[in-house]
């Protein structure tokens, strides 16, 4: 193809939202050397809102997510369902996580609008790995979250435990990316393939290549470290400790998110041969790292690293819908992310504004929360019992799903009763360590400091979109369900599966 | 919006009204919830009146309403709510203990906000689950009136095991309940692709026509056995049980022993024994075994009790083996007395932990050895109680008796049950009588200890919960033909599903195969 052909087959159009939100980011770099420091607190929240703008735009047809079934790049970068989901996802959480970073600025010491970009870059990658479907991309897309992310997490330069987290997240990050290009190499090398698309093709061939399955494997390693999944979980609670509040809230969502992304879309559309293959490999990771993620958790009295632990767990749940290597466990999966979404942040919402002027986030911190604040506890319990899965909120029936999805597979393979019941110990776990936070906001004997807790109107905002989210999913399913289904059914679409 | 909506709604409104109510107007919290749950009773009532007269739908469910908006087509969940002869008395009853247990939470003097926001959102979950047509909400609402349970116990408790107690109670029913989940979902996928739903009378009636090939009878049907027979305290998954209502606050006690228990029941009832005829006539045999370790066991434990809700923790243990024995008769006497029995428990139950909450309230203590000659100060609680405790030991007159008979007489019928029969009632009138009739001489008679001088009887307004509960035992006994003319119809569809010359072949193929 000549140079012209390839300039055509870019087709800008497709990643105007992309460049959208990296060019907010870039005029925030900018606008931050006019501002005075006391306006600066507006850009967060101008962000927000051009960020939530963009959301509700790309329901209507102006946007690039309109233009559904088109590719970009010479096939690179896809606009499907899949990735329409995936963006919308990832725009209303960082438009939310901005709102909860302006909360936090207080703590942050100076730079506090290049904390603001580096958000909405780290969002630019997200929105580029919902459409990555070539591994260049997804490697690029890789790289521009998790390097801004090892800059984020260790943004309160003060603190130790920042920049600790942020060493661990480097080290480690560097090591999964690695493994990650040696992983793209060897798939290259032995395919000579790109393009999930075309690598699809050719994969069923090299079912019995042991490089070509080297490769997958260090591939998956790369991604099992995004969404943190046993055995490469290991950063996990420590980031989450230590990185600043908003931070580990974009950690424990967006990142999170993009790694089930690219996730669903390297199995399903590049390797589908191989993945229908590998089910016990994926059924033994999601039930380990149920298991992990949850008893790890339950003798956690930091907040944060308590969440830290629930988020290894729930990437087990959300594995249980990569695993089950079905539609409806994909859709499952989809679903579940959207409620994971509300149901964090609301808790880190309430992390960030109860405990922002803690040193340490103590389940403790939270004592006498009923008193000091009914809205945010009343959060907070909703967050917990969402997260531990109880009905009528959104990740009760999450869990339904998938659970319903893994038994659906039962008949096929037994191991799968075996996950299903793993999941179910798992959830039985949680509710152990869920309820103590709930206790220590209600019942706690002593109660270190009675202040009220403001809220400001943004954060009033955050919260309610939260709560409203996590009913919404719990209550009324049938329109989320419909646009999750939507977007599998790109991944059903290919050959092989 | 018809009278089954609003009987199940208008709690978990009343529950969400009481968030925004300040924390200090306790007065308001107290009337919302006895408000909402006396018209909730009212509503349940006025249902049970009309009930015989309700038009019918084409599978035998009267007052049959959809909640638009909740569910999902897609999976085919929709919340269908519908009446028929098997729950109607269980709503009626639900209702009624609910509105008792809001009286008797006089006892609750700390953070009442929360308590009566918890209360109001398990009645609600209770009566929805009893009343749901649809798997999916069948489960969904156990669950919303399971959750506060846990919190009630474990923040509202008594007792120096109370920490142990909400661990062991939330372990085991967390389990249970989700052990039945997986089989209500492996059931739900045993539908064609096509046609999955969550409706009950469409699940029964594809079940009816098409068997469900046995391999998947024989895995599902053990699911949904142990997974409610753990949340029934079926022997030997009952030991949460005594424990947890020791612990628990009268209102909780009152509202889990007598409603939220007959949710596993109810399910088997509901949709294990018309679905999966063939595994539940091979499991019976097993189950009618079971039911004894509940009956004697349960029984002897309740013997050697020396704490007054221990002993009637045990004594409910004890009180679920005659209804399994009734599942296990598989015919229509003994199915219909399983009916009545769990109605007739849930007044009783009530009525136990009302009054022992009552007992707690004024002597400060449980311990039978140190209380006694409560009955000349406690005229009114010492009257009450001995009823309770003649009821218990299935004494005419009462609704217990009835069930209790009726299952003895459908047990009977069947040979192989004949022994498991006879030591039933020999649980039912010995154990049952030695055990219930030592409490009321350890609490109510002999001296009454000078620490004990300063107690009172019950005001008017605290008669009422038990004078309403007694009213219904007596009601219900008296005139069972209320309910058993409403239940026979449906347990005789059952055991026609359950016994047809389908499942006879089914398993006498089963049997072969061995």
């Amino acid at each position: 193809m000549d140079l012209a052909g390839k300039f055509l087959t870019m087709n800008l159009s497709l990643i105007s939202l992309e460049i959208a939100v990296t060019a907010l980011g870039l005029v925030m770099l900018i606008a931050d050397l006019w501002l005075p420091p006391e306006r600066k607190r507006w850009m967060g929240y101008g962000a927000a809102v051009a960020l939530g703008l963009l959301f509700l735009n790309t329901f209507t047809s102006h946007c690039s997510c309109a233009l559904v079934g088109q590719s970009a790049f010479g096939g690179m970068f896809v606009q499907d369902a899949l990735s329409v989901f995936f963006k919308r996802f990832f725009l209303l959480a960082g438009a939310l996580v901005l709102v909860l970073a302006v909360e936090f600025a207080d703590r942050i010491a100076g730079g506090i609008s290049e904390y603001y970009s580096l958000i909405v870059f780290a969002l630019a990658g997200m929105l580029v790995a919902a459409s990555a479907n070539d591994f260049t991309l997804l490697f690029v897309s890789i790289e521009l979250i998790t390097i801004t992310f090892y800059v984020l997490t260790s943004f309160t330069r003060g603190r130790v435990a920042s920049l600790e987290a942020g060493v661990k997240y480097l080290i480690l990050g560097a090591l999964a990316s690695a493994f990650m290009v040696f992983g793209i190499a060897l798939v290259w090398g032995t395919t000579g393939k790109f393009n999930f698309g075309d690598l699809a093709m050719v994969a069923g061939k090299f079912a019995d290549n042991k490089i070509f399955l080297s490769g997958v494997l260090f591939v998956l390693v790369g991604l099992g470290f995004k969404i943190a999944a046993f055995p490469f979980q290991i950063w996990t609670p420590d980031v989450y400790q230590g990185a600043p509040t908003p931070t580990t809230a974009f950690l424990a969502v967006g990142s999170k998110a993009a790694g089930f992304a690219l996730l669903l879309r390297f199995l399903f559309s590049a390797i589908p041969d191989i993945t229908a293959q590998w089910a016990s490999l994926l059924i033994v990771i999601s039930g380990v790292t149920i298991l992990y993620g949850n008893l790890c958790a339950l003798p956690q009295r930091n907040l944060k690293r308590l969440l830290g632990y629930s988020s290894i767990a729930h990437a087990g749940y959300l594995l249980l819908g990569v695993a089950a290597l079905n539609g409806a466990g994909q859709s499952a999966l989809l679903y579940y992310l959207g409620g994971y979404l509300f149901t964090v942040l609301a808790a880190f919402a309430v992390i960030t504004l109860v405990l922002r002027h803690l040193e340490s986030e103590d389940v403790f911190g939270l004592a006498g929360l009923a008193q000091r604040s009914p809205t945010l506890a009343a959060t907070m319990t909703l967050a917990m019992a969402s997260l531990a899965g109880i009905p009528p909120l959104a990740g009760f029936f999450g869990k339904f799903l998938l659970i319903k999805a893994i038994v659906e597979r039962g008949a096929a393979h037994p191991a799968y009763y075996a996950l299903a019941l793993v999941a179910v110990v798992g959830v039985v776990i949680s509710i152990y360590y869920y309820f103590g936070v709930v206790r220590a906001m209600y019942w706690s004997e002593t109660v270190a400091d009675r202040s009220p807790v403001t809220l400001s109107w943004p954060a009033r905002a955050v919260v309610g979109v939260c709560v409203a989210g996590m009913f919404w999913l719990g209550l009324f399913p049938r329109t989320a369900l419909g646009w999750t289904g939507e977007a599998v059914r790109v991944l059903n679409a290919l050959p092989g599966m | 919006m018809t009278i089954l909506t609003l009987i199940f709604l208008l709690p978990l409104l009343a529950a969400i009204a009481l968030v925004a109510v300040p924390r200090n107007y306790n007065v308001v919290m107290r009337g919302v919830a006895l408000a909402a749950t006396f018209v909730t009773m009212l509503l349940s009532v006025v249902m049970f009146i009309r009930f015989p007269g309700a038009p019918v739908d084409a599978s035998g469910y009267k007052f049959v309403t959809t909640i638009p908006g909740l569910g999902a087509e897609v999976l085919g969940i929709a919340c269908k709510l519908g009446v028929d002869g098997l729950n109607v008395g269980l709503v009626l009853m639900g209702a009624v203990v609910a509105f008792a247990a809001a009286c008797c939470a006089f006892d609750i003097r700390e953070r009442q906000k929360e308590f009566y926001i918890l209360l109001l959102t398990m009645t609600g979950g209770i009566l929805g689950a009893f009343m749901s047509l649809d798997l999916f909400f069948f489960y969904f609402f156990h669950e919303l009136a399971l959750v506060p349970t846990f919190i009630m116990i474990g923040v509202w408790g008594h007792g120096e095991r109370k920490n142990y107690a909400t661990f062991q109670i939330t372990l085991y029913l967390s389990v249970g309940a989700l052990l039945a989940l997986i089989g209500l979902v492996a059931l739900y996928l045993q539908m064609p692709p096509d046609a999955r739903t969550f409706d009950i009378p469409a699940l029964t009636q594809h079940f009816a026509a098409n068997p469900m090939a046995l391999s998947a009878q024989n895995f599902i049907f053990p699911l949904l056995l142990f997974g409610f027979g753990i949340l029934v305290s079926l022997w030997p998954f009952h030991s949460w049980a005594p424990l947890g209502y020791g612990s628990a606050p009268a209102a909780t006690a009152m509202l889990h022993a007598g409603v939220l228990k007959k949710f596993g029941l109810y399910g088997l009832i509901r949709v294990a024994l018309p679905m999966m005829p063939a595994a539940a006539q091979s499991w019976m045999h097993i189950l009618a075994w079971l039911c004894l370790g509940n009956i004697l066991y349960a029984g002897w434990v309740a013997m050697r009790q020396r704490d007054l809700n221990l002993l009637i923790g045990n004594s409910s243990v004890a009180h679920m083996g005659f209804v399994f024995l009734g599942m296990a008769s598989l015919n229509v006497i003994g199915l219909t007395g399983a009916v009545l029995i769990m109605v007739a428990h849930g007044f009783l139950a009530a009525l136990f932990f009302g009054l022992s909450g009552y007992i707690r309230q004024q002597t400060g203590t449980l311990e039978m050895s140190a209380l006694g000659g409560l009955a000349k100060p406690l005229r009114f609680v010492a009257v009450a109680l001995t009823m309770a405790a003649l009821a218990g030991c299935g004494l005419p007159g009462f609704a217990n008796f009835v069930g209790e008979v009726t299952v003895f007489f459908g047990a009977w019928q069947k040979p192989e049950l004949q022994l498991p029969t006879v030591l039933a009632v020999w649980g039912a009138l010995i154990i049952g009588a030695v055990y219930m009739l030592r409490m009321v001489r350890a609490v109510m008679h002999g001296p009454l200890r000078p620490s004990l001088a300063g107690v009172t009887d019950a005001s008017a307004w605290r008669k009422v919960p038990h004078v309403l509960l007694l009213a219904s035992l007596l009601v219900f006994g008296f005139f069972p033909g209320l309910l058993t003319e409403k239940i026979r119809p449906v347990t005789e569809r059952i055991v026609a599903a359950a016994t047809g010359p389908d499942v006879g072949a089914l398993v006498a193929v089963a049997r072969d195969g061995r």
